[in-house]
């Protein structure tokens, strides 16, 4: 369990103390994949370094299971490092060292492991992370999703309990974000790892997080499951990383509305309800008219969800939404 | 063509020509051995680096540019008592090694301080986020990271020096310079100072074309 107390943090620019985060409060579970997410400049990296006091915090505590980290140093810092890996978006591979070479040097550096047990180790991960077969190229050879693969083995190199994500799929296309995302996920239920991570994309966040902070201007704007944060979203930052990922203009939407009668309404249907088919039977049941205005139906990491816009016209219009809160969807009335 | 050169008394030659490797390859030793770990200070020692020392790193980078900014002749000739009292002579290949090695060593030292800046500070980053110590980190990443650009610096280093050896040749340090002067220059021997000159310009190609097939082996690119 990773905890931010009361966490300030400011930088020094040309006399002038400059602060980057405010007022940190945070809770992140054992095991659980934490998401940050939020602009550039929002302050990410800055909290993420300080899990691993690559950045100290001006004032405020951090604890890990119960330890205030905050002031470890020398000897206590280092073995405290050891036991947090971390991926960077722009890989951070050492070019002068081959793939088993990088995997290699942590547990080097650490002094703690046998030759043998060295050997064995970066076999395995490079093994686990599919990458047996380039042991022994050097990084400029490798692909970027190749690149970051060899740094998740890297940073699980000497049995981490934490990994620290800095954008770590920020540099790679679409399809190799996944296959990296899912990976990552794999290895948080394989190893009971906690994750944190860091991006600017949504996408990221719904695939593999199970609970979000939204970080803006240096401040934690909103907290929550991924599911409640990505479907109902409350803080302006918020809705607008939510909007981007769905690809809906909300200018555009709202002069859809004023073309079309009727109540307004924003269903979100979670797990099995999803593939329920109840809005036929509601309206038959209660004569309403819907037409959908938008609609998604996807996964937030394992759980199926559906979010449509609908207008309601004609028969008993409360009776529909009643029955719709009684099936367990969540209504949001858009326009009454 | 013989008649041309007919000053040339060859087993002279020979012996400058090992004379200057010897004054090359014997300073060359003791720059990287004095300039690297100057190099990494003054690395280290810079702004927003590991070990930020302001003061520390002013001064240094002074002493470093004094250094730099006497030319080869006089600071020949400035240190004749320091070498004497070093290796015993201000004559020959022994007598000319402290000076040049006081010439090349600020030199090569600037060289790595920025072959070293040019190291991705992201690798600093990974490397600290592994609880490396700075000793770890300097030795373990940041100077197989700039290897390359060392290895390029030695290389420079090392063709400024064979300038400088020549130059030698006035405080009596013999090798391929001396010769040129005392025969070429001053008896007008333009046989010899032709011989001479084609050495030295060999000798300066030899060491580019190691350099770059060095660096280019250690680029892994
Ligand atoms: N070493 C530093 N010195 C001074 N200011 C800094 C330093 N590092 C970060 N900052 C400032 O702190 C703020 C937060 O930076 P941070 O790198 O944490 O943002 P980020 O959310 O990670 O952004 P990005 O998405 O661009 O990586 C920025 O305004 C940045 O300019
Ligand atoms: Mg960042």
């Amino acid at each position: 369990m990773i905890e931010f107390e009361d966490v300030q943090k400011s930088y020094r620019v040309e006399g002038r103390d400059v602060p980057a985060l405010r007022d940190i409060n945070l809770e992140v579970r054992a095991g659980e994949v934490f998401g940050v997410i939020g602009h550039s400049g929002a302050g990410k990296s800055t909290l993420l370094r300080l899990i691993n006091l690559i950045e100290r915090p001006s004032s405020g505590r951090i604890r890990i299971d119960g330890d205030d980290i905050t002031d470890s140093r020398g000897g206590e810092l280092m073995a405290l490092r050891r036991g947090i890996g971390m991926i960077f978006q722009h890989f951070n591979l050492l070019s002068s060292k081959t793939v088993a070479e990088n995997v290699r040097f942590p547990m080097k550096l650490a002094g703690t492991y046998s030759r043998d047990q060295m050997q064995q180790r970066v076999d395995h991960l490079l093994d686990r992370v599919g990458l047996a077969d380039q042991a022994n190229k050097f990084p400029a050879q490798l692909s970027g999703g190749q690149k970051q693969r060899v740094g998740i083995a890297r940073a699980l190199a000497c049995e981490p309990r934490i990994l620290l994500c800095d954008e770590a799929t920020s540099a790679l296309d679409p399809q190799t974000t996944q296959s990296v995302l899912r990976l990552l996920g794999d290895i948080n239920r394989e190893l009971g790892l906690t994750i944190v991570l860091i991006t600017h994309e949504m996408d990221a966040i719904r695939t593999i997080c199970d609970r979000v902070a939204v970080l803006d201007a240096g401040e934690v704007v909103e907290q929550g499951t991924a599911a409640q944060v990505f479907l109902h979203p409350r803080h302006r930052t918020t809705q607008r990383f939510v909007f981007e990922t769905e690809h809906i203009d909300e200018d555009e939407l709202h002069d859809d509305f004023a073309h079309v009668p009727g109540r307004v309404l924003r269903l979100t249907f979670q797990g099995e309800a999803t593939y329920t088919p109840m809005l036929g039977d509601i309206a038959r049941r209660t004569g309403v008219d819907y037409s959908i205005l938008n609609g998604r139906i996807d996964h937030i990491k394992d759980t199926p969800y559906g979010q449509i816009t609908l207008s309601l016209i004609g028969g008993d219009t409360d009776g529909a939404e009643q029955a719709l809160h009684g099936a367990g969807v969540s209504v949001e009335v858009l326009r009454p | 063509m013989s008649d041309f050169f007919v000053n040339i008394r060859w087993d002279e030659i020979g012996v400058a020509t090992w004379d200057t490797v010897l004054m090359v390859g014997g300073s060359m030793f003791f720059i990287v051995l004095l300039g690297l770990p100057l190099g990494v200070l003054l690395f280290l020692t810079g702004k927003r680096q590991l070990l930020e020392q302001n003061t520390f790193y002013a001064v240094l980078s002074f002493v470093v540019n004094v250094l730099r900014s006497i030319p080869f002749i006089i600071l020949l000739i400035v240190m004749i008592p320091v070498t004497v009292l070093l290796v015993g002579t201000s004559l020959g290949v022994r007598g000319v090694i402290p000076p040049l090695v006081a010439a090349g060593t600020p030199f090569f030292a600037r060289l790595v301080e920025t072959s070293l800046r040019e190291v991705d500070r992201g690798i600093i980053e990974a490397t600290q986020a592994m609880g490396a110590s700075t000793w770890q980190i300097v030795m373990g990443a940041l100077l197989p990271e700039a290897r390359p650009g060392i290895i390029a610096g030695i290389t420079v280093t090392a063709i400024t020096l064979v300038s400088y050896a020549a130059m030698a040749g006035v405080v009596g340090g013999g090798g391929l310079g001396d010769l040129a002067i005392r025969y070429g220059y001053q008896r007008f021997q333009t046989d010899v100072m032709l011989v001479t000159v084609v050495l030295l310009v060999v000798f300066v190609q030899l060491l580019q074309m190691l350099g770059d097939r060095l660096v280019l082996y250690f680029s892994r690119r």
